[in-house]
């Protein structure tokens, strides 16, 4: 499977230019830049691990670019993201956020389903990836 | 003039409720009235009504005013001015004090401001066009249950409008037929799919088979993407009791939101909003039943109006139309409902119908929900209009789709990310949407039948209710 997540998992994956205009996007409305990386897709995995600190003072695109290609060369079987981030006063939360690498092979997930009364039933959405553990998922060492 | 205290008749005017002098507060809550007066009615007297029957007046003098700071708790008419090119009507400004109102209370406000006056026989038509909320006032209400952001942090969504759908036809499905259309909505790449309006509890769906048929939709979809699906559960019902046990049975299931109907009532809304915000879930708004006042230009109350008492009121999504689709909606008024429900600050433009600046301090934005009639064709007008922060509902253009449901989301999901891309790259993508769209569908198969399907189809009526536009404003 391919999973969806991020501004634009429903197109084909970018190439480095096309990466490099969304910088320049965020860049021209002041927006820094961050690197995250995860091995565990999982919907409400919020967290994924922060390569660096957001590039608060990083204007040039050349420059995120290179941080982008560095957090792909170390982790080259996990998932990572670009995000950008607005500051400013009733945002203060993320701007753009889209996938820049995906694993070879993507397990996807499973639903288990716990049967209560009344037909009821309590969903939790099971990341297959995390079967294997930590440092140890896409058939990394 | 005649003595204030005189037993009898007075002209509204001569009772105080005109005062071209008067300076608004800061504290006071401001309104500006389309009115028509009846043949012979100066519109300074009919302005003088409007605040009178709105405020502290009945139609005869009564000495137990004399028992109160009656000037403080009359409504003033400041301000009449003609309007534009319309021979007979005219905008009147009122200001009504603070204490006229109890703290966050929709029904008290409006129970006052479009509580009697709208059949008063002097005029012919009354229309509340816009309100300024002080601030004092504002800070009473709770407002929206979450908000824009934090709406976007709790489904992981950014950069680009949210993707819905209503669940058609609207009657008659069974909740297993039901859930299949959501279950293939949502894999295929939309965010939400939503009840309609109507959809409640009837015969051939009862509300929990419902409720239960889509979670399970729901949860394949998020498993089938790795992304957060919702399925706006409409709990509207007839009575709260009803409400509170079909929204608590949504929140058990994991529903992250769930729908109310404008024909619930304002007191009704609150209450689900304070809900919706003890329990974690968004509560989305369908502004059923508006169009009986909302629309003609002569009578009734904006949209906009009721657009700032929702922010107030507390709900996080509301339909606030299209522009390029079925429904009502002229480009510019349409502008003046976006900013009012989004920003934080809001300044008086008489382009967009916004006779006040308003400032929201700090009160979160509720998410617009265009939705009636439009397709992915239309993706870079719709963009052009409505901007990022808004939800974008195909109905008929996702399930009409001849390759099915699922091809239909992702046709929609494919073009606007498409248009995202290249609005971002700095593409005039306004002027060049229709180039982009068939280069995207070079691509994708879903998204070129769908524009072989709907790319021509558009809706160009002639707009009932729009801005008195003129170069220069006149005084007469």
């Amino acid at each position: 499977m391919r999973i969806t997540q991020g501004t634009f998992s429903y197109l084909p994956d970018f190439t480095d230019e096309e990466i490099t205009a969304q910088i320049n996007y965020a860049l021209s409305n002041d927006w820094p830049l961050s690197v995250e990386f995860t091995d565990d897709p999982h919907p409400r995995n919020t967290y994924w691990e922060m390569w660096g600190l957001p590039m608060f003072d990083l204007k040039d695109p050349a420059g995120v670019l290179l941080e982008v290609n560095a957090c792909r060369k170390a982790n080259p079987n996990a998932y990572v993201k670009l995000n950008a981030y607005d500051a400013s006063l009733g945002r203060q939360t993320t701007a753009l956020s889209f996938i820049v690498q995906r694993p070879a092979d993507e397990p996807g997930f499973h639903v288990n389903r716990t049967e209560v009364r009344g037909r009821a039933i309590q969903y939790t959405t099971h990341s297959y990836a995390t079967e294997r553990p930590v440092g140890d998922r896409y058939g990394q060492g | 003039m005649a003595d204030r205290w005189n037993a009898g008749v007075i002209p509204y005017a001569e009772m105080g409720y005109w005062q071209p002098d008067y300076e608004p507060k800061d504290t006071d809550v401001l309104c500006a009235f389309r009115i028509t007066p009846q043949q012979g009615v100066p519109p300074e007297e009919a302005g003088a009504a409007v605040a009178g029957e709105s405020s502290t007046a009945t139609w005869t003098v009564v000495w137990t005013d004399r028992l109160t700071t009656f000037e403080h708790y009359q409504a003033k008419c400041y301000k009449v001015d003609p309007v534009p090119n319309t021979p007979g009507q005219w905008i009147a400004y009122i200001a009504y004090d603070i204490d006229l109102f109890e703290e966050a209370s929709i029904a008290n406000l409006t129970s006052s401001i479009i509580g009697n006056v709208f059949g008063f026989k002097p005029l012919k038509a009354l229309r509340l066009e816009d309100m300024r909320i002080p601030t004092h006032y504002v800070k009473t209400f709770q407002g929206p249950a979450h908000g824009i952001v934090t709406e976007r942090e709790h489904l992981g969504k950014f950069g680009r409008p949210i993707l819905g759908a209503t669940t058609k036809p609207k009657l008659g499905l069974s909740a297993r037929n039901y859930g299949r259309v959501v279950y293939e909505a949502l894999r295929g790449g939309l965010d939400f799919t939503k009840d309609d309006e109507n959809i409640n509890s009837q015969p051939f769906m009862r509300w929990r088979d419902r409720f239960l048929f889509c979670m399970e939709a729901v949860n394949r979809a998020q498993a089938a993407t790795g992304e957060i699906k919702g399925h706006y559960l409409n709990i509207t019902a007839g009575t709260m009791e009803e409400m509170y046990e079909r929204a608590n049975f949504a929140a058990e299931l994991g529903s992250v939101i769930v729908m109310i109907d404008l024909t619930i009532g304002y007191t009704a809304i609150q209450s689900m909003a304070k809900w919706a915000r003890d329990n974690n879930v968004i509560l989305h708004l369908h502004r059923a039943g508006h169009g009986t006042y909302t629309r003609q230009k002569n009578h009734g109350v904006s949209f906009r109006v009721i657009s700032k008492w929702m922010r107030l009121a507390g709900v996080d999504h509301i339909h606030a139309g299209t522009v390029v689709g079925k429904l009502e909606g002229d480009p510019m008024t349409t502008a003046g409902f976006y900013d009012t429900l989004r920003k934080d600050s809001v300044k008086a433009d008489l382009s967009k119908g916004l006779y006040f600046d308003q400032d929201w301090a700090s009160m979160p934005g509720v998410m617009p929900v265009a939705s009636g009639g439009i397709h992915a064709g239309q993706m870079h007008q719709l963009i052009h209009y409505l901007g990022e922060d808004v939800i974008l509902q195909f109905g008929g253009g996702t399930i009409g789709h001849p390759m099915g449901i699922a091809a239909g989301a992702e046709a929609n999901r494919v073009a606007l990310e498409a248009m995202i891309k290249a609005r971002n790259e700095g593409v005039d993508y306004y002027k060049e949407g229709p180039e982009i769209l068939k280069k995207a569908a070079s691509r994708n198969r879903a998204l070129d039948t769908a524009l072989a399907t709907w790319g021509d189809i558009t809706f160009n009526y002639e707009s009932t209710d729009t801005p008195d536009v003129v170069a220069t404003p006149t005084n007469a």
